[in-house]
């Protein structure tokens, strides 16, 4: 492979950046005082602490998964901090953040507004007297949707969240849903009565300058009979953070007719070229199509982290359910991810589509796992799968594993996979029409990806493309 | 056609490349006038794809010694996409695919980069899709093309006439068309000649590089060059070309080697 190409993927990080923290902070380790502690914080009540506490005993019986296809130092769990409220400095104006981070935003397109929220700039400073997020919570309220912290969600909206929380991942389902059900201090929750469309895309933007977005994240979604909702996750923007270990589970419910739209894009901290720091990103998200007529779709593109193992899976309980997964994952240097779906059909007539895109570059290792599962009773389940993989030099690896279990006769399923590989032909192939090499590597990435923009939001989607640019960008020659 | 006060578009020297350390052009020698058509023939193996190849930078081929001015520049040491820039053309014999990306995006990429360098005008998508349709009339190319990622599960004689679309937008001082003709029928072989003619100015020049004299009955060589061996064994008219493939290579070789 061409010097060119290992210069381009070897670009060093240069966009992250940390916010001074004053926190106060619980001691070191997990025990139950540290749970009560973060409940009484949280001034839970008693049955949140006693889900927290019936997690936290299942995860002493659990091992960590050993099956992703990833290699990881052993993690001290005694050694985390599991509480501490974060009280980030705010800076005073736009002049006060650093300039590299500024052209960064620059560069993606980040709105005016939403770039000082996440630079961590005090957001009255920059407009006057009403906040963004203030405006949006109004707007929201007029059509009786609750988007608030899940913190805020658990003291105000109890017997919601009661209802639902855990109902999709049990707080026992895998060794770090269990720990995450028993520590969890951040998150959102949103609920969209019975055929509200919602008006916007709700996005984490919105609660960014109240909330930091914490180690245990949990979000939960419903959508009562005919809602509709599209919710955007994370943001182009480089996010560092001290916490090595993240692990937030998302849950999303669709009933009757309800639509949910789930994308995410994440580019937490990966490391550097030689793997040293990055976050570990271990994720359960899982959707619940529990009404007839449902459908969740998710839609992520990944491009950062030292170790992403995240599988965001529909369960397709309702007949004529429809569940899609729509997934770039891009690793470079030593990142690692283990990422894919699952679509467990229950009901009926069950539709799931899987278009997953792997991009590795570097001494990456990229692979895609999913399962799909045909119930004893999903007449007329179909399923269909599509996984390919994009090779950039000679060192990086990409694996695909997928697992079909069906279970009746009546299902169609099909998967289709390919492998190719960036190679000087097509980069010659640009350059003799005058196209240098790296718009030629970005429009080779934009076109691979393409199946999976078009399902982002617009907006998301100029800058996810933006995004893939900047993370192979480099001196070229 | 030839003449004798045209400027030189091309002048070889000495060419001399190896690809993966074996040495395929051993020293060319080649002049190139605006206004020109030359043939380059020979058999498989011969390097007359190398050649071109290497006039056009492929990193894989490895120019070992010699000289390439084209327009008073040394492109052996020009990016590739800088040679393109520059007016230098390549119509390949395998056109790449590359899934997902439309053929508009990159015709208009293209047509605007090289437009930019040449301080002219840039289209916008509308004023380009215009632009690119009057172009493929031309070639009688279907409007279906410009959706469709770029030569993604064309035909061989969509992609040789995809290609010459190409050349069409960008407009270049010398195409070097690498075996354009293989793969196409006779009457796509008609559509893609006459495209080719219409093109050619006494500004600019082509050079052509083929195993057969058929695509040399529409598009009228004013030199023909056989290559062996890596070199030029013999040059000479439109008539070389019509003897070659009475007589075969075995002619010219045989008679090289006497």
């Amino acid at each position: 492979m061409s010097s060119v190409l290992e210069n381009l993927v070897n670009q060093p990080y240069r966009h992250g950046f940390v916010t001074e923290i004053e926190a106060d902070k619980a001691p070191r380790g997990l025990n139950e005082d540290i749970i009560r502690l973060i409940s009484a914080k949280k001034q839970e009540p008693e049955w949140m602490l006693e889900f927290r506490l019936k997690a936290y005993h299942h995860w002493l019986t659990m091992t960590e998964p050993r099956w992703p296809n990833v290699k990881y130092p052993k993690i001290d769990f005694q050694n985390i901090f599991y509480y501490s409220a974060p009280k980030p400095k705010k800076l005073a104006s736009m002049d006060e953040v650093d300039p590299e981070l500024l052209r960064t935003f620059e560069k993606l397109g980040v709105p005016m507004n939403e770039r000082a929220a996440l630079a961590g700039v005090a957001v009255d400073v920059i407009f006057d007297s009403v906040s963004v997020a203030t405006t949006y919570k109004q707007r929201l309220a007029e059509v009786g949707i609750i988007f608030c912290s899940i913190s805020e969600a658990v003291r105000e909206h109890p017997d919601l969240v009661r209802r639902y929380l855990g109902t999709v991942v049990p707080p026992g389902d895998n060794f770090y849903a269990a720990l995450n059900s028993a520590v969890f201090t951040d998150g959102s929750f949103c609920y969209i009565p019975k055929g509200v469309r919602c008006p916007m895309e709700l996005s984490t933007y919105f609660r960014i300058n109240t909330q930091e977005s914490g180690q245990f994240e949990r979000t939960l979604i419903v959508a009562e009979e005919g809602a509709h909702v599209s919710y955007l996750e994370g943001c182009t923007a480089p996010k560092f953070d001290s916490n090595q270990l993240h692990a937030a589970v998302v849950e999303l419910v669709a009933l009757d007719n309800a639509e949910i739209k789930y994308s995410t894009v994440q580019n937490w901290y990966a490391g550097d070229e030689k793997g040293v720091g990055g976050i570990y990103n271990f994720v359960t998200k899982r959707g619940l199509c529990k009404g007839v007529n449902s459908k969740i779709s998710w839609t992520q593109v990944e491009t950062g982290s030292a170790i992403t193992w995240k599988y965001p899976s529909c369960v397709l309980l309702g007949d004529n359910s429809i569940g899609e997964f729509y997934s770039v994952a891009l690793t470079n240097h030593h990142q690692q991810a283990d990422t894919g779906t699952k679509m467990v059909h229950i009901g009926r007539n069950t539709r799931s589509r899987i278009i997953s895109k792997g991009i590795s570059a570097g001494q990456s290792n990229n692979s895609y796992r999913g399962l799909v599962k045909i119930g004893a009773r999903a007449e007329g389940a179909r399923n269909y799968s599509q996984c390919d993989s994009m090779l950039i030099g000679a060192k990086c690896s990409a694996n695909t594993f997928p697992y079909i279990q069906v279970n009746n006769h009546s299902a169609k399923v099909e998967h289709e996979a390919s492998t190719s590989k960036i190679g000087e032909d097509q980069l010659f192939y640009l350059a003799s029409r005058g196209i240098g090499t790296e718009e030629a590597v970005s429009m080779i990435i934009n076109g691979f990806c393409r199946d999976v923009f078009q399902q982002l939001p617009m907006e998301f989607a100029v800058e996810a493309t933006k995004l893939l640019g900047l993370k192979l960008e480099g001196s070229v020659g | 056609m030839i003449r004798a006060n045209s400027p030189i578009l091309l002048e070889v020297r000495g060419l001399r490349a190896n690809v993966a350390g074996v040495e395929i052009l051993k020293g060319i020698d080649i002049t190139v006038r605006a206004g020109e058509v030359h043939a380059i023939m020979g058999r498989n193996g011969s390097g007359k794809s190398t050649l071109a190849k290497a006039l056009a930078g492929h990193p894989a081929y490895e120019v070992t010694s010699g000289t390439a001015v084209f327009e008073g520049r040394n492109v052996l040491e020009m990016a590739p996409e800088d040679r393109a820039r520059a007016g230098l053309f390549l119509g390949f014999q395998y056109p790449v695919e590359i899934a997902g990306l439309s053929n508009a995006a990159f015709l208009r990429l293209a047509y605007n980069t090289v437009q930019g360098i040449r301080g002219q005008e840039e289209l916008d998508p509308l004023e380009f899709d215009d632009h690119v349709r009057a172009k493929m009339k031309l070639l009688e190319m279907d409007a279906g093309f410009l959706e469709r990622s770029v030569n993604d599960g064309f035909s061989g004689g969509e992609k040789k006439r995809n290609e010459i679309l190409q050349m069409a937008l960008l407009e270049p001082r010398l195409a070097i068309l690498d075996e354009t003709d293989s793969g196409l029928d006779i009457d796509a072989l008609r559509v893609v000649a006459a495209g080719v003619n219409r093109l050619l100015t006494p500004q600019n020049a082509v050079v052509l590089v083929t195993h057969y004299q058929r695509m040399l009955n529409y598009i009228v060589p004013d030199y023909v060059h056989v290559m062996e061996g890596g070199r030029i064994v013999k040059t000479g008219g439109k008539d070389l070309a019509v003897e070659l493939e009475a007589r075969g290579y075995d002619w010219v070789t045989g008679e090289v080697a006497a």
